[in-house]
């Protein structure tokens, strides 16, 4: 498998087809654009002191958020090209090869690439501000978690003009993705993309973790915390169990390709069945740690534009601390057709469906959350209202899946790939979409524009269903995954085309939600109180966009819904005329360029191995330890800011 | 009333859908099945059906109400209760309801789990077909009858039939969605599905698990006749189709695509020999599979 650098030309890029070429120019313009800018306005310095070296979760979650919002469109562009494709029976759009090579890297991408880094973003936008603090509990790691992420979701991309895309499915299931059936570098790229931002993931799990059992404000009980914020718990606990999982699938198929060993090959006495089981096992509780998050900001949204509190508070905790425990008991739903057994496949598919319990209930109380409010049709809110027919309807396709003997019908038809799709763009992207309309205020110091925002919406959510809805009946019909040309005659052809037709309105609503970013970037409403929505929780209570070191004096929390409380209080406040707390130094961590380089090295190795160059693979290897040695010996990590600036700047901010 | 006509356009809504899923359509094979296994798998898809109605449309209803009658508007005459966030009695309806409903769907799905790993019927002597896939082909042996075929397979109507399941390529799966449902074909593995067709007819059959470049070529036709039909069939095939030589398996199982085939003889012994070289000679169970027809 190692290619020889006299070999370049035949295998290292990728030639032979106008869209790579296309590809090819569009990176290189783009690139050469990017330079131009920011050579033209001496912006280099600028990058590197307020992003590139940046600890600042405030500033990591809108790079978090800018770089899911590319992986958004690379997936959605996938996406629009299989829908093209599958558009007419027999189509000659793309061949097989990179059909193949399309849909594995639209599902690599959405889920590790583009929903990942989007729940990342909010964490990192909303988690520290509304427990009352002035930054994660491990804001370098933070960094590195971003930097491990960006360089991974690079190295995957770059599959796409250097060596060639993976094109076993995003699930890689071997044989197909071992040695025997797929000599290429596009596995290793996978496979060590994967690995490099898992680690991030991983690290960002502890980092919330710890954020949220450490430092919440004083007065903060476990069960006075916003439901985003226990969404995140339980999504952070999710990841730090299921993850190690995926990490060990990857590791051992990895050594199973370079290294020709067996795990995941029956000849020598492995079993590719183990892989599947590995995977799913984090693929499962994967799922919920998308969804979770999205979860909570449902939660935030619905309370605040009903202006009333969130129902049944302590069922919706529980819901949520029952599906992630629950979720590790159903990953064998992904495969029981591979024969496990009835006694294996009867638990599963009770324990999946027991999911829909505490889910049920939490829509439930959602709805009641609105009963009696005062609804306003914000275009986060829309969002969150769009949610609940959407979701109801993929969870209850998800409840059919689950009956076993059902599912040997539904396995891997487009039944499936309705059901999920409607779960993870009803729930997760339509969650991250009313978080990102939500917070964009707090996060810039402007709201994203009412009106675009309502046509994206309504585009998107009508363009879901006609995409989506057909794609059930399709399924039933016999119409497999992963087929890159389909027969005509077989009554497949109306409903795909409805099914294409649908795709590119959901496209045209994405432009229109660029769009909407891009003019309210110029002409977007200021938001000079801070709290915009009328909100409920800490982060509005602050400036937008906050201070970097967030709250100049860390509120003490009597209650939930502290901000709203805190409202109601003042008036009271101002009549007894009580002198706040005097100010403190605050402890700030400095900013660092080690997490950047060392997202390079880590680059730098996987791309080594992924054509088994191992002398640089080694040098990029030496270049992580370098970089995690010198970090160990570095002492000057720390400041404080002085009462005169923190003085300073609030008071610039309007706040004395 | 807007109210009830957004009420009446999302239950109608997913009346037609519910209508549109339970066979009223052309070609939806899998809620028009043509035998017992298929008909036992249809009735529990019904089930969860009208099992998820029961939750989905009340909730819809329940959505469309509450968004209609507390949206803000000035003069609202609706109650606005903020602090009201508590009520012990509706939780616990709402935690029974789908607790309800997955006791029931849940015992109608292990009950069935166990039924399908039986022979449909037990009455009439079942037929053994061994089906390999390979790169990008299905190939059917017929232990009984000594022949075998390729992307296309023969068999009595009103008989169960055996499917034993491998492959000589990556992980495929075999399904004829009017049948009944898939089952998965693993190198080094021989995994049993039970199916029979209870009238004669040619049902689409096709792999359900990516399996490379050729996967969306991998049709097969599963052809039902009278058993005396079926007898002629086998006849014929013996009669005039070529032999199957090893040789002839060999290059069969590169990477191709190739049409319809019939062979009137296989070497025999390559299925089990096959199943041995790619693992299966570290499962007892599996090869054990293979001891009770052969």
């Amino acid at each position: 498998m190692p290619v020889s650098p006299a070999n370049l030309t035949g295998h290292f890029f990728v030639t032979g087809d106008p869209l790579i070429y296309g590809a090819d120019a569009s990176i290189l313009l783009a690139s050469a654009a990017v330079v131009f800018v920011l050579t033209y306005y001496k912006k280099w310095r600028w990058l590197w002191r307020e992003w590139l070296t940046t600890v600042d979760h405030k500033k990591i979650g809108v790079m978090y958020l800018m770089a899911a919002l590319l992986m958004l469109f690379r997936g959605g562009v996938d996406a629009i090209l299989m829908r093209t494709q599958l558009m007419l029976p027999n189509m000659k759009f793309l061949a097989a090869e990179h059909y193949n090579q399309i849909f594995t890297t639209h599902g690599t991408i959405m889920i590790l690439f583009m929903a990942m880094p989007l729940i990342f973003a909010m964490f990192n936008i909303a988690v520290p501000l509304q427990i009352g603090a002035r930054d994660v509990a491990f804001p370098y790691l933070n960094a590195i978690s971003f930097w491990l992420f960006f360089f991974g979701a690079m190295l995957l991309n770059l599959s796409f003009v250097i060596g060639g895309s993976p094109d076993a499915g995003w699930t890689s299931y071997p044989p197909l993705a071992g040695l025997g059936f797929d000599r290429g570098p596009g596995e290793n790229f996978y496979l060590l993309a994967l690995q490099v931002s898992g680690i991030g993931s991983m690290a960002t799990g502890i980092n919330f973790i710890v954020t949220i059992l450490k430092m919440r404000a004083p007065g903060m009980t476990l069960t006075k915390m916003p439901l985003f914020t226990w969404s995140v718990l339980a999504s952070s606990i999710l990841i730090i169990y299921a993850f190690p999982a995926l990490t060990a699938a990857l590791a051992l198929l990895l050594i199973d390709r370079v290294a020709g060993a067996h795990f995941f090959t029956m000849t020598q006495g492995g079993n590719a069945m183990m892989y599947v089981n590995l995977f799913w096992i984090w693929g499962h509780p994967e799922v919920y740690i998308v969804v979770l998050p999205a979860f909570g900001i449902f939660s935030e949204v619905f309370s605040t534009f009903s202006g009333k509190r969130i129902f049944g508070y302590t069922s919706m905790w529980l819901s949520l601390m029952t599906i992630s425990v629950l979720s590790y008991f159903v990953w064998v739903h992904h495969f029981f057709t591979m024969g496990a057994g009835p006694d294996v496949n009867s638990f599963f598919a009770v324990a999946s469906m027991a999911v829909a319990i505490p889910t049920g209930v939490k829509v439930f109380n959602w709805l009641f959350t609105m009963y009696r409010g005062r609804i306003r049709f914000t275009v986060p809110m829309l969002w969150a209202l769009a949610f609940i027919p959407n979701f109801a309807i993929g969870g209850a396709t998800g409840v059919m899946l689950a009956a076993a003997p059902a599912d040997y019908q539904y396995h891997n038809s487009y039944f499936l790939i309705a059901h999920f799709h409607q779960v993870l763009i009803g729930g997760v992207v339509y969650g991250m979409l009313a978080g990102m309309y939500y917070w964009w205020p707090k996060m810039f110091g402007f709201k994203l524009n009412e009106r675009l925002g309502r046509w994206g919406f309504w585009l998107f959510n009508i363009g879901f269903y006609v995409c989506f809805m057909p794609l059930y009946p399709l399924g039933l019909m016999g119409m497999t995954r992963r087929m890159y040309v389909y027969p005509a005659g077989l009554h497949w052809a109306l409903l795909n085309l409805i099914s294409t037709i649908g795709a590119y309105v959901m496209g045209i609503a994405f432009i229109l939600i660029v769009i909407d970013v891009l003019y309210s970037i110029v002409r977007g409403e200021r938001d000079v109180t801070g709290d915009p929505w009328n909100g409920r929780t800490l982060e509005w209570s602050l400036p937008s966009p906050a201070p970097h070191y967030n709250f100049a004096r860390i509120p003490a929390v009597a209650s939930r819904d502290a901000w709203w409380a805190m409202k109601e209080q003042r008036a009271d406040d101002l009549n007894s005329g009580r002198q706040p707390e005097p100010l403190q130094p605050i402890h700030m961590p400095k900013n660092s360029g080690r997490p950047f380089i060392l997202g390079v090295f880590f680059f730098v190795g996987g791309f080594g191995a992924v054509f088994g160059w191992y002398l640089l693979a080694a040098l990029g290897f030496v270049g992580v330890l370098f970089a995690l040695l010198s970090r160990a010996l570095e002492y000057d990590t720390d400041y404080y800011i002085s009462v005169e600036e923190i003085e300073r700047t609030e008071t610039a901010l309007g706040r004395s | 009333m807007p109210r009830t006509k957004s009420l009446r356009r999302y239950s109608g809504l997913l009346f037609a859908g519910a209508l549109l899923v339970s066979g009223c359509g052309r070609g939806i094979w899998v809620m028009d099945p043509a035998g017992p296994v298929g008909r036992i798998e249809k009735q529990l898809i019904d089930l969860s059906i009208i099992l998820v109605l029961i939750v989905v449309i009340p909730v819809i209803a329940l959505f469309a109400y509450i968004v209609y009658r507390y949206r803000d508007r000035p003069g609202s005459k609706a109650p606005y209760s903020p602090h009201w966030s508590d009520n012990t009695a509706l939780e616990v309806i709402w935690w029974s309801i789908p607790i309800i409903i997955v006791s029931i769907l849940g015992t109608a799905t292990v009950k069935d789990t166990y039924a399908l790993t039986h022979p449909p019927e037990r009455s009439a002597r079942p037929l053994t077909v061994e089906v390999t896939s390979l790169d990008w082909k299905w190939l059917f042996e017929y232990p009984g009858q000594h022949i075998a075929t390729v992307n296309y397979c023969t068999i009595p109507a009103n008989r169960p039939i055996q499917f034993i399941l491998t492959s000589n390529a990556p992980m495929n799966s075999f399904w004829v969605p009017q049948l009944g449902g898939q089952e998965y074909t693993m190198p080094g593995m021989a995994m049993r599905l039970w199916l029979q067709a209870d009238r004669t007819g040619v049902f689409y059959g096709h792999g359900a698990n990516f399996t490379g470049r050729g996967f969306a070529h991998m049709q097969f036709d599963v052809v039902a006749k009278r058993q005396a039909d079926f007898d002629r069939w086998v006849q014929a095939v013996r009669r005039s189709a070529p032999p199957l030589t090893l040789m002839g398996y060999h290059s069969l199982a590169r990477q191709s695509i190739v049409p319809k085939l019939s062979y009137s003889s296989y070497p025999l012994g390559e299925f089990r020999k096959n199943l041995a070289k790619e693992g299966g000679m570290y499962s007892k169970h599996d090869m054990s599979i293979v001891h009770t027809y052969e």
